[in-house]
């Protein structure tokens, strides 16, 4: 196999050295402050191939040589389903049509940073692999869509795609792509791909009914790849330095480095770049150690699922050690409770908030998503209905699967897992009604402030 | 060929006509909505299918040829 940079990079210096396989890959070099200037940028990353501009059939070749390249690298999406973007990027560069390349920027899940502090710190990154993934499929056009309470991860982007107007050589190698830069709503869903296109093409940014996926249609009924920030950044170093490179980390299923944003009672919360399989342990002393005993992690964000205090040392952080736990790492949310917290009170507040954030759209999801929260309510205030179990088993075989997005089904695994970890405690609700714990400042972050129906309908 | 019948859920708003005419199908959950089994229709019950997807309100109700089923 000839490793991607002897496959077509005409630009990269032959002689450079592979860089070190070791971390950080993605956060190499990030700046405490702002934007990593471009300059900076090609000091530590060296210009990216060049796929267009060797006539329409090398290009072609280049293109697909560079999809290939993704495939043996086995990346997999980093917005949270782990889908294989070769798949992905393959299937809208088959179909009929001027693809256009979406950057999913909307980073819903409240506990998550890493898309936002890419955009504001390393947005040249970003911009790299949607180029050459836009250059890939046989696009022009990109559209990068930041989630609008981001402020900086829209300024450190905007400035990015402004530099490099002025530069020559990022002019010669994106060439005629066109970057164009869009603030999405905030609410829960409208991350969710059919979302974006539907807000791209006019409308509202709610989850629409498929097929057709963007990928056969999507904005202006053109096949469309939606990718996850992170995704496309590492697509512009798989582009560099070849799937063998990438490979050097992370296990066989999930290779590479993955971006984790790790809250809680830890001494420094933050996003953090770690090695697929990496232990839980070694995250947290990463992060100073823990300030306060973990009753619990949230891995997965709010689609995602608890592990209990107990079994925390034996966490790896992969798919594949986390499905016994019933867990995966979704879009890298890493959230620690303090053993202080009520995880009822908490799942309480979750729950109600995730029915809120229901589109309002499907039925089920609407009743069935107010129903478990009353219902977790009911528990947390000690006046739960008889078979309050059998109650909330049979809501969430009402809501799974029903609704025309996975909303539904991720807050229903939440619920589930929290009731799971925590039957104890949910036990103890049920029976004597709110603990000392229930009255304290809540832990799990959620917006501050509910999304308005304007934000929704724009 | 074989035939299944599928809904809609954002278009759906819990007419309950579907159930009338494809009960073999198609049963309602406590807030109306349709609960569908979508496993291949036999014989008859295409001709049922579709009479039930004419009479559907908001056209939520499909009845689709077998396809690779697709989630975002």
């Amino acid at each position: 196999m000839t490793p991607a940079s002897s496959t077509f990079s005409d630009t990269a210096p032959l002689a450079a050295a592979q860089p070190a396989a070791a971390l950080p890959r993605l956060l190499a070099g990030i700046p405490p402050h702002g934007a990593m200037t471009l300059e900076e940028h090609l000091a530590i990353h060296d210009p990216p191939p060049l796929l267009r501009g060797h006539g329409k059939k090398h290009d072609r070749q280049r293109g697909a040589a560079l999809i290939d390249e993704i495939e043996r690298s086995g990346l997999l999406g980093r917005g949270g389903a782990a889908f294989p973007t070769a798949t992905k990027m393959r299937a809208v560069a088959g179909a009929r049509g001027r693809a256009i390349v979406v950057v999913n920027g909307a980073e819903g899940e409240p506990a998550s940073l890493k898309d936002r502090t890419l955009l504001e710190t390393l947005p040249h990154l970003v911009l790299d692999g949607a180029i050459l993934a836009a250059h890939a499929v046989g696009g022009e056009e990109v559209i990068v869509c930041v989630c609008e309470s981001a402020g900086a991860g829209f300024e450190g982007i905007a400035q990015a795609i402004e530099e490099r107007r002025s530069d020559p050589a990022c002019v010669a190698f994106e060439r005629s792509a066109k970057v164009h830069l869009t603030r999405v709503p905030g609410h829960y869903v409208a991350g969710q791909e059919s979302a974006l296109v539907n807000h791209l093409g006019g409308g509202p940014a709610l989850p629409t009914f498929t097929p057709p996926m963007p990928f056969e249609q999507g904005v202006r009924r053109r096949p469309t790849l939606v990718s996850n920030v992170e995704t496309l950044a590492h697509v512009s170093l798989i582009a560099r330095h070849g799937a063998p490179w990438f490979r050097q980390l992370g296990t066989p299923s999930q290779p590479g480095s993955a971006l984790v944003t790790l809250s809680g009672p830890v001494g420094h919360p933050g996003v953090y770049e770690i090695e697929h399989g990496a232990s839980l342990v070694s995250l947290i002393d990463a992060a100073g150690g823990t300030t306060a005993r973990p009753r619990g992690v949230l891995v997965g964000g709010y689609a995602g699922a608890w592990i209990g205090g107990e079994r925390l040392r034996g966490v790896a952080l992969s798919n594949e050690h986390l499905a016994p736990h019933g867990a995966s790492l979704g879009a890298g949310v890493v959230l620690l409770l303090s053993e202080q917290a009520c995880p009822v009170a908490e799942t309480a507040r979750v729950a109600r908030w995730l029915a809120g954030q229901s589109a309002h759209q499907c039925g089920p999801c609407v009743h069935g998503l107010d129903a478990l929260a009353t219902t977790i309510e009911e528990i947390a205030g000690g006046i739960a209905q008889a078979r309050v179990e059998q109650r909330i088993e049979q809501l969430a075989r009402l809501v799974r699967r029903r609704g025309a997005c996975n909303h539904p089904d991720g807050a229903v695994n939440l619920i589930l897992s929290a009731l799971d970890t925590f039957q104890t405690e949910f036990a103890d609700h049920a029976r004597h009604g709110p603990c000392d714990g229930c009255t304290r400042r809540p832990e799990l972050p959620l917006p501050l402030a509910p999304v308005s129906s304007e934000a929704v309908e724009r | 060929m074989s035939h299944h019948v599928r809904v809609n859920p954002i278009s759906c708003e819990a007419h309950g006509m579907c159930a009338e005419l494809l009960p073999e199908r198609i049963t309602l959950d406590e807030w109306g909505y349709p609960l569908v089994d979508e496993t291949p229709l036999q014989g008859s019950q295409v001709e049922h299918a579709i009479r039930a997807a004419r009479a559907c309100p908001t056209f939520a109700l499909l009845v689709e040829r077998e396809r690779a089923r697709a989630r975002s």
